[in-house]
């Protein structure tokens, strides 16, 4: 991807920018891809969640774990960074992706199919913020790209097999 | 608990041993599977930030196969092993004894020939282990995925983002000669697992700086 002004967001970060450009996120699998967009401003945002609760991080290690890491954490960090920024919590467009659950086989409900915990813990702190979902494209078993368009605030989603706007 | 960032050199070579000698039973145990040669590389020891796991193969977006195999027991951890999907499907074909480019694509029969080949290969790697370290080891049954190489791998390593913001991978390549399939072998030990694996081949050091 040699496109100006490409912000890549991996696992586990989280970024902001404003138009004119794109925020990337490539090959999610059940983390979740949480995108938020202000018309009014041209300002978007979108955080790679990992886990859905950061209680779930290991209290041993001495340093705060990575908020961007965790639905519970990443979401309103998005916000409070787009707040800084100058966009309105009630302007925010909020579409959300990812969460499938990509192995097959027995056994592994509880280890690695974490996809449906990760849906269920954004909408949650979505719900709780008051932010509102207008779209998604979640669970299932495929591995999805997020293309959030910093000029439009539409989001493609891409599969190996397809192309589609949310 | 011991942080990856925190491993020493040496360490590190204990390690990179630990999956040499893994990856080289494994790759006998392929070989003997297939009878045909296979190549495989010197192991690397890598500690990769969880934002950069999915660019491991040079691209997220990579059409891929994955087995993915947990192991529980003294010390647990994952072993994922990665194909390109073409060469995958050729794998399938030699698994299930059918000429060369038959296979198209991965149905329940394909893709329990791959999860066999899994099976057969982590086996051989934790046996080694086993001899290595006197631990015992269980192998859960293999799951399988065929997508993003970016998505499975983001989705196997997911647990290790309650531990820290690093995944330590220790990778070998392999090669089998003659159809020219190449995989990818990563032993993936937990973050609670690698003190007493390290402990139990004498590199148990001090852990803090």
């Amino acid at each position: 991807m040699d496109e100006v002004n490409v912000i890549r967001v991996g696992m586990a970060e989280l970024k902001t920018g404003r138009a004119p450009g794109r925020i990337v996120t490539l090959g999610l699998g059940s983390c979740i891809g949480v995108c938020a967009y202000d018309t009014q401003t041209r300002i978007g945002g979108m955080a790679h969640i990992m886990l859905p609760s950061s209680s779930m991080a290991a209290t041993s290690t001495s340093e705060t774990p990575n908020p961007a890491k965790f639905a519970d954490t990443a979401v309103p960090l998005l916000i409070r960074e787009m707040e800084k920024m100058g966009v309105r919590r009630e302007r925010l467009i909020v579409k959300i992706v990812g969460g499938a659950q990509m192995f097959c086989g027995n056994g592994y409900e509880d280890h690695i199919c974490i996809g449906n915990k990760n849906i269920i813990a954004v909408e949650t702190i979505c719900q709780q913020l008051g932010l509102f979902i207008s779209g998604r494209s979640v669970g299932g078993n495929s591995g999805k790209s997020v293309f959030l368009d910093l000029e439009t605030g539409e989001v493609q989603v891409k599969t190996l097999t397809e192309y589609i706007k949310i | 608990m011991l942080r990856f960032e925190d491993l020493s050199r040496f360490q590190l070579d204990i390690l990179k041993e630990v999956g040499n000698i893994g990856a080289g039973h494994a790759a006998t145990a392929l070989s003997q599977l297939l009878a045909e040669k296979i190549k495989m590389t010197v192991p690397s020891v890598s500690l990769i930030p969880l934002s950069q796991v999915s660019e491991v193969l040079g691209g997220s977006e990579k059409l891929v196969v994955g087995i993915y195999t947990r192991f529980f027991g003294d010390a647990p951890g994952k072993i994922i092993f990665l194909f390109d999907y073409s060469e995958a499907l050729m794998m399938a074909d030699r698994m299930l004894n059918r000429a060369s480019g038959t296979t198209r694509s991965f149905s329940d029969l394909e893709s329990s020939a791959l999860k066999e080949v899994g099976n057969i290969m982590t086996g051989a790697y934790l046996y080694a282990m086993t001899s290595l370290t006197g631990f015992d080891y269980l192998s859960s049954v293999p799951a399988f995925a065929s997508d993003m190489a970016g998505a499975i791998l983001n989705t196997a390593l997911l647990d290790l983002g309650t531990m820290g913001d690093y995944a330590l991978l220790i990778t070998t390549e392999f090669r089998l000669t003659q159809r020219k399939i190449n995989g990818h072998f990563f032993l993936v030990p937990d973050p609670g697992a690698l003190e007493l694996t390290l402990s139990a081949l004498g590199a148990g050091m001090p852990w803090t700086k």
